[in-house]
């Protein structure tokens, strides 16, 4: 990662209990969580967190439930107050902030996306999409207009008047992004803001969140507990487990480098055609005696060659990223990448056990 | 002999007891002992037999001691001390329960001043406003039309300004003492006992501290009465209707920076309102309760017709203005729970 973080989190510990600070050298020493739990009482909510986060990109947390996903993204706005470690947003530390300058963090810099919608039940669609203009002391007609235009951006231009509980949970959720959006933050955070919703509608709503990062270019910290979820969204994708990272980097670097025996059981179900793209298993560019069969996008997924190939794997691609020729894709390297590697065995599919 | 001398002889207070001289006036036992033609001596001489043993009561520990006390001079005791602090707190207390009874007789004053072919059009207005049900406002209007006819309208509009005043304060200051229980445990932990107090003590018991304190010609002594005894409800579900306020819509408050007066007067309260409004629903229907009550310090209304019924046996006074209570009783059930369904339906979650 070559910018400046807008989000660092470095050396975050957070220990749930009575007296989180007498047990967290327990932990810094390398007590484990049920031992933790069992012997001393306290929960450990999170070890060791350092993650940056790239600004203009989506950055997704992924991990089983209890995992400490919720906690992690709650120390960003400082929800929870951390047991050690520090947050730096832009520069600044978030843990310095006193009640005023947090309560102005929360309400210019950051948003935020609830997976229960969490949306004001006593108060029309339009006046939750405008609730942090409100909040923040402009005046009705603003928020108005602001909360309006986003509602429209979602999809909501006819539902202004309605209470939340008028509408379906996907147009519910359509409504706390339209909020979020309409507070201008550079920043969004999004705890399972889908994980509530039908499958079909779920996926309608990622569409809508890229299509929008698209054109907003937002820093989006996004939980999941859905690998399908996180590979399509995240530019930079972070497992957690037990409260404690276990691999980051990107999405496709993850899924075909997986670090630890843990995150082969996560990625060995996806459908790996559909997910990889060109990018990740092509060769350099490089001058070679081959004809190619033809030119493919470097973002285009493997499923989508397949198809163009006619599933023959004998030929050979030229990859194109903007017109500029990156690299060759044979499609045998195709074809490998399809079965999930070993570490340490990286140039041939292993057998599976 | 009393039967305890034996225990203070043990116990080596014999010089103690002898040395504090003899006890004032005769109980009612000594009493009833000496008109019975034997002396309170004779009478001990004999042995008790144990299972007549005496309960060691102060009277009974005060025939073998004269030093202790006996139950006649610790009411006594009490009474001196509740006389002796009577005026102080009276200096402070007159001053700030003042106003309560302005209240009160203004109150009284403009609703009699209104008349009746005013009144109760207006009130049918009010009801509409509430509960936007035409049936409801037949009902009240029709229900003050036939107390009107039967010439208990005069005093049914004296309990209802009583009701409407003490209400009114019950709210001002309930609301804001159950903001404070829900913000802090500790308030929480310290109020709730005074609430099970003012709940369960029988309404005569805390009348008898305000008659020594205020004269009974004074309305506030009987809007106190009321308030106390009607408040409670109104605390107890502004705390828990705050407390049950979503956790994840105070959390969102929170995310979005709201401040704790944003998120009280924004949020919590009302989200809590359903909570509250049936606690005001119960504050009122126990004002009226305790309204009947309060016509033995002089508070006027229906109360006093239902007291001459009983003084008096006027069997069909008291039934006929029974009945005008339960009718009043009805009709504010009525709208403050037809007020609180429309609250219902705009914020189901
Ligand atoms: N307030 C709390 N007190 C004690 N334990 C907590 C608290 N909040 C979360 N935890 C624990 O921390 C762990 C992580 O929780 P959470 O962040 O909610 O997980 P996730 O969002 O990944 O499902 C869980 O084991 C949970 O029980
Ligand atoms: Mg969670």
């Amino acid at each position: 990662m070559t910018e400046t973080p807008i989000i660092s989190i470095k050396g975050l510990y957070k220990i749930f209990g009575k007296d989180p600070t007498s047990a967290l050298p327990l932990v810094t020493s390398g007590m484990g969580k049920s031992e933790l739990l069992e012997d001393h009482g306290h929960v450990l909510g999170l070890r060791d967190i350092n993650i940056d986060m790239a600004p203009a990109k989506i950055t997704v947390i992924m991990g089983l439930s209890g995992s400490g996903k919720s906690t992690l993204i709650r120390h960003l706005n400082r929800l929870i107050d951390p047991t050690a470690g520090e947050v730096i947003v832009s520069g600044e530390d978030v843990l310095r902030y006193d009640e005023a300058r947090l309560r102005r963090l929360r309400q210019e810099t950051m948003s935020m996306v609830f997976q229960k919608f969490a949306l004001l039940p006593h108060r029309t669609v339009l006046q939750n999409a405008g609730l942090s203009r409100r909040v923040r002391g402009e005046d009705q007609e603003t928020a108005d207009r602001e909360g309006a235009k986003w509602l429209d951006r979602v999809g909501l231009g006819g539902n202004h008047a309605q209470y939340p509980h008028q509408l379906s949970g996907g147009m519910q959720q359509r409504v706390g992004i339209a909020r979020a959006l309409a507070s201008d933050s550079p920043i969004m955070l999004m705890d399972e803001a889908f994980s509530a919703l039908d499958p079909l509608i779920r996926t309608d709503m990622q569409d809508l969140l890229l299509e929008l990062q698209n054109e907003l270019k937002k820093t989006i910290v996004f939980i999941t507990h859905d690998l399908d979820e996180a590979l399509k969204l995240a530019d930079h994708l972070v497992i957690l487990k037990d409260g404690a990272i276990v691999q980051q980097g990107e999405p496709q670097h993850i899924l075909l480098n997986p670090s630890d025996p843990y995150i082969e059981d996560f990625v060995s179900d996806i459908n790996r055609a559909r997910v990889l793209r060109v990018r990740s298993v092509m060769q350099p560019f490089h001058v070679n005696g081959h004809a190619f069969a033809g030119t493919v996008d470097s973002n285009a997924t493997l499923e989508s060659l397949i198809e163009i190939s006619g599933g023959d794997t004998s030929h050979c691609y030229k990859v194109a990223d903007d017109g500029r020729d990156v690299g060759i894709l044979e499609m045998k390297d195709l074809v490998r990448a399809l079965v999930p590697s070993r570490p340490g065995n990286d140039d041939g599919p292993a057998p599976h056990a | 002999m009393a039967f305890y001398d034996g225990l203070f002889d043990t116990l080596g207070l014999r010089d103690w007891c002898d040395g504090a001289g003899d006890g004032g006036p005769m109980t009612m036992a000594e009493l009833l002992a000496k008109s019975s033609g034997r002396t309170a001596e004779e009478a001990a001489a004999d042995p008790t037999p144990l299972l007549q043993t005496p309960f060691p009561s102060l009277d009974a520990l005060n025939d073998a001691c004269p030093a202790v006390t006996r139950t006649r001079d610790m009411t006594d005791g009490v009474e001196n001390a509740f006389l002796a602090i009577k005026d102080p707190l009276k200096v402070v207390l007159d001053p700030i329960t003042q106003p309560l009874s302005w209240a009160l007789n203004g109150s009284l004053e403009m609703f009699q001043a209104i008349p009746w072919f005013v009144l109760i059009p207006l009130l049918g207005l009010l009801v509409w406003v509430a509960s936007r049900s035409a049936g409801l406002v037949a009902f009240v209007i029709g229900s003050f039309l036939f107390l009107g006819f039967i010439d208990h309208y005069v005093y049914a509009v004296q309990t209802l300004s009583i009701i409407f005043v003490c209400t009114l304060i019950c709210v001002a200051l309930g609301v804001p003492v159950g903001i404070a229980m829900s913000r802090s445990d500790t308030m929480q932990r310290a109020t709730i006992p005074v609430l099970d107090m003012l709940q369960t003590l029988p309404t005569f018991v805390y009348l008898i501290p305000l008659i020594f304190l205020f004269s009974v010609t004074e309305p506030k002594l009987y809007g106190i009465a009321i308030i106390l005894y009607a408040i409670v409800p109104v605390i107890r579900l502004t705390d828990l209707g705050i407390r049950l306020v979503d956790k994840d819509v105070i959390e969102a408050a929170d995310a979005f920076g709201m401040s704790d007066r944003q998120k009280l007067w924004g949020v919590q309260v009302p989200l809590a309102l359903p909570n509250i409004m049936a606690g005001v629903n119960q504050t009122i229907m126990m004002s009226l309760a305790m309204v009947v009550i309060a016509s033995l310090v002089s508070a006027p209304g229906l109360g006093v017709l239902v007291l001459r019924g009983i003084r008096n046996l006027e069997l069909g006074v008291g039934l006929v203005s029974g009945f005008g209570i339960v009718l009043l009783a009805v009709l504010l059930d009525r709208v403050t729970k037809a007020a609180l369904s429309r609250i219902n339906v705009s914020q189901k979650a």
